[in-house]
């Protein structure tokens, strides 16, 4: 069925356009006059000079990254859930086996390779949301920047860097276990 | 038969059948872990706890009350029954659900879990675990247990390739049963108490038999895990693939798990008549080889310097040329009984066309076992027997050895093996004026070869194969091959073509069709036909004691098979 516009009547003024166009100068004019006496607040941000970083919100989401724990321990075991409910398949995650007679023995399992491609993630969180171990989280780096898609790809260093040390979270591998 | 109400609704079964069979019959899950068909029941999981009821016992002269379909009405048990240890009777109730039974299973899992660990992120059992499955199903979301868990011992080597972890498991005791009862090795038990009893195995002993990874598969948790398979890929990634093990003339009928091109496991797949549920570890490992580094993955032709790689146009062209120039009687082929039913087929064609009289396959014996390793080392004897017309395989290797000795053979076309190790040595495939072969890996005989083409895996073609027992069985593909590697059959077909210069065929169901039109045992067959177990085309004496045992054990009730 087709959708009737109703178009809106114009006033003479209106349909004459020039005023429109005056009144916009007037409104650019009087903001920059204003700027020049003090008036204004400058909005202008120097952008890659000045960020944005101190406004972002809590809840922003940007770069997925791992974070190790108060111990300095890998906190992914590489169980793969965020490769499997990644929605662009943006990680591969190649695991590895912790070798006998190391601290974390115990844990068994952690990342041999773990790869995220930047080009494909969508901040969408899902990773976080999924990860039973607390290991992955969205950080507020939003500058994911490279010359190559080989660049875009962050591994496991990259992703540790970016993560960092994240403290106060459960830690199940704890003596008890 | 008798009658039995399941869930509301009369249906009647054969006396003896399990309680827990009738149930699946009648659609009715009971969640069990202890339970396994193939195995004797003790019945101490707990699991599948359902209410049970009989029609009450008459005080002389009393009149048993019917409901209105006339059976007689059931007065039910006010204690729960296990229902994978007991049968059936006549009148009897069950019911797999309300709250009595919900209770119970619920009570149970809380059991099962109160030491269990949270493990699931690095265990390899997580997508394919029982208890995960019943936790979510009939378990509740938090523990009550505020005690510490009892540490038991971990990632513990009980064999070669095979890893145990204490604390994952539920002792269903399945993987004991197995081992006295199946792979007669009996070396695991139970030691210690309540929540202290640990699986283990004999002092000084280990879990080595070639069927201890059949352990891993029963495991309804995680406490044994494949050292092959331990954290290669998590199982919900894996594309399962039903096909054959193809390391001996058994056939066992598998699973290929694979993902993007990798072949990752190799499970077995029930087949009553072939090997049960269960399968050896050597077959089920022996697939590593085909991600190899010296796979061969493009046509080469030999030149002064070496082997270089050609397009599969330029390999054909120049056998043909090859092989036109030589009379019938200086070619001979030697085919391989590890290649399927088609490939064989199309190798005959070939020699149909250039009018080869000696062809012959190399045989493989071996020890075998009395369970399930055949005693014959190729997966496809007999198919090669029927298709090639030979009546006596390897038979025909001396001829064709001396024939090239005395220079009466010039050409020779071999495929999938390797000859220098089958008795053709250097000196005598020197002596060859052209040498065609096709490998899967990198060999000797390839060396020599003045054309090798590579050929594709078990897991990367489709086809058919008949067993030790003349069965005839299906391949089906479950990775693309690497490189310009293609399809057995289809290569054959293109060299056909090269010699002939007619058109060929395209689909390997047409290959199958005129096969069944020329080999008289696949009369009326198709591939389709041949379906997911296979079909037995063939009587061969061959016995296999693993299934005869089973039956045995069917008939005098232990097992329900």
């Amino acid at each position: 069925m087709a959708i009737v516009v109703k178009r809106p009547k114009l006033s003479i003024l209106e349909k004459m356009y020039l005023p429109g166009i005056i009144k916009g100068l007037w409104i650019t004019l009087s903001h920059a006059i204003n700027r020049l006496r003090g008036k204004s607040k400058k909005v202008t941000m120097q952008y890659p000079e000045e960020k944005w970083d101190d406004q972002l919100p809590e809840y922003y989401r940007g770069a997925p990254a791992l974070v190790t724990d108060e111990q300095g321990r890998e906190r992914c075991v590489s169980c793969q859930l965020c490769e499997f409910i990644c929605p662009p398949r943006a990680i591969k995650i190649i695991p590895g086996e912790i070798e006998k007679g190391d601290t974390w023995e115990k844990v068994e399992k952690q990342p041999a390779t773990f790869d995220i491609d930047m080009i494909r993630c969508i901040y969408c969180g899902m990773c976080e949301e999924v990860c039973p171990e607390q290991a992955i989280y969205l950080r507020k780096d939003y500058v994911i920047t490279g010359e190559s898609r080989e660049e875009m790809v962050h591994d496991k260093d990259k992703l540790y860097e970016i993560g960092g040390v994240r403290v106060g979270l459960v830690n199940k591998w704890n003596e008890l276990k | 038969m008798v009658n039995v109400q399941i869930n509301g609704t009369w249906m009647q079964f054969p006396k003896g059948t399990r309680m827990i069979e009738a149930c699946k019959e009648a659609n009715a899950e009971v969640p069990h872990y202890c339970y396994h068909p193939k195995l004797s029941s003790p019945g101490n999981c707990r699991m599948c706890l359902v209410e049970m009821g009989m029609p009450p016992r008459l005080a002389p002269g009393q009149e048993a009350e019917k409901d209105e379909d006339g059976h007689t009405k059931i007065s039910w048990m006010p204690r729960p029954a296990i229902a994978c240890a007991n049968t059936v009777a006549n009148g009897m109730g069950i019911r797999t659900t309300g709250p009595l039974v919900e209770e119970c299973r619920k009570g149970v899992m809380e059991f099962l879990l109160i030491n269990h660990p949270l493990d699931c992120p690095i265990c390899d059992q997580a997508g394919e675990c029982r208890l995960q499955e019943f936790s979510v199903e009939h378990g509740q979301g938090e523990s009550r247990f505020l005690e510490t868990k009892v540490k038991k011992p971990k990632n513990v080597e009980i064999g070669p390739r095979i890893r145990l972890d204490d604390e994952r498991c539920i002792m269903c005791s399945r993987c004991i049963r197995f081992c006295q009862e199946i792979a007669d090795d009996d070396v695991l038990g139970f030691t210690d108490r309540g929540s202290h009893t640990v699986l283990t195995t004999h002092p000084g002993k280990q879990l080595a038999n070639d069927y201890s990874l059949n352990t891993a598969d029963i495991c309804p948790v995680g406490a044994l895990t494949s050292n092959d398979f331990r954290f290669q890929m998590r199982v919900w990634f894996l594309k399962e693939t039903k096909s054959l093990c193809t390391s001996c003339g058994r056939g066992c009928n598998t699973l290929i798990g694979a993902r993007e091109n990798e072949v990752h496991r190799q499970t077995p797949r029930e087949n009553g008549e072939v090997n049960s549920t269960w399968m050896c570890d050597s077959g089920r490992l022996n697939f590593h080889y085909l991600h190899s580094e010296s796979r061969l993955t493009d046509p080469m032709i030999k030149s002064d310097s070496g082997h270089r790689v050609a397009s599969w146009s330029e390999a054909h062209q120049l056998s043909a040329a090859c092989l036109k120039a030589c009379e019938p009687n200086q070619i001979a082929m030697v085919a391989s009984a590890r290649m399927t039913n088609e490939e064989l087929f199309m190798a005959k064609r070939l020699a149909k066309e250039l009018k080869i009289e000696l062809i012959d396959v190399v045989t493989r014996p071996q020890d075998g076992d009395d369970l399930l390793v055949s005693k014959d080392g190729n997966p496809n004897t007999n198919g090669a027997m029927l298709i090639l017309g030979i009546d006596e395989p390897g038979s025909k290797l001396n001829a064709i050895k001396a024939g090239i000795d005395r220079g009466e053979i010039k050409a020779l076309l071999c495929f999938d093996e390797n000859l220098v190790k089958a008795g053709l040595g250097e000196a005598i495939l020197g002596k060859l004026s052209f040498l065609l072969s096709s490998h899967l890996l990198a060999n000797s005989t390839a060396d020599l070869a003045n054309v090798v083409l590579p050929s594709s895996g078990f897991a990367e073609k489709r086809g058919s194969m008949v067993n030790v027992t003349g069965r005839l069985q299906r391949l089906n593909q479950a990775i693309q091959p690497p490189g310009q590697v293609m399809d057995g059959w289809e290569v054959l077909r293109d060299l056909i073509q090269s010699v002939t210069g007619s058109n060929g065929l395209y689909m390997i169901e047409d290959v199958f069709k005129l096969m069944a039109e020329d080999v008289p045992a696949f009369a009326g067959l198709s591939l389709s036909k041949i379906g997911d177990e296979g079909v037995s085309i063939m009587d061969t004496d061959e016995k296999v004691t693993l299934l005869e045992r089973e039956r045995e054990r069917v008939a005098k009730g232990i097992i329900v098979g």
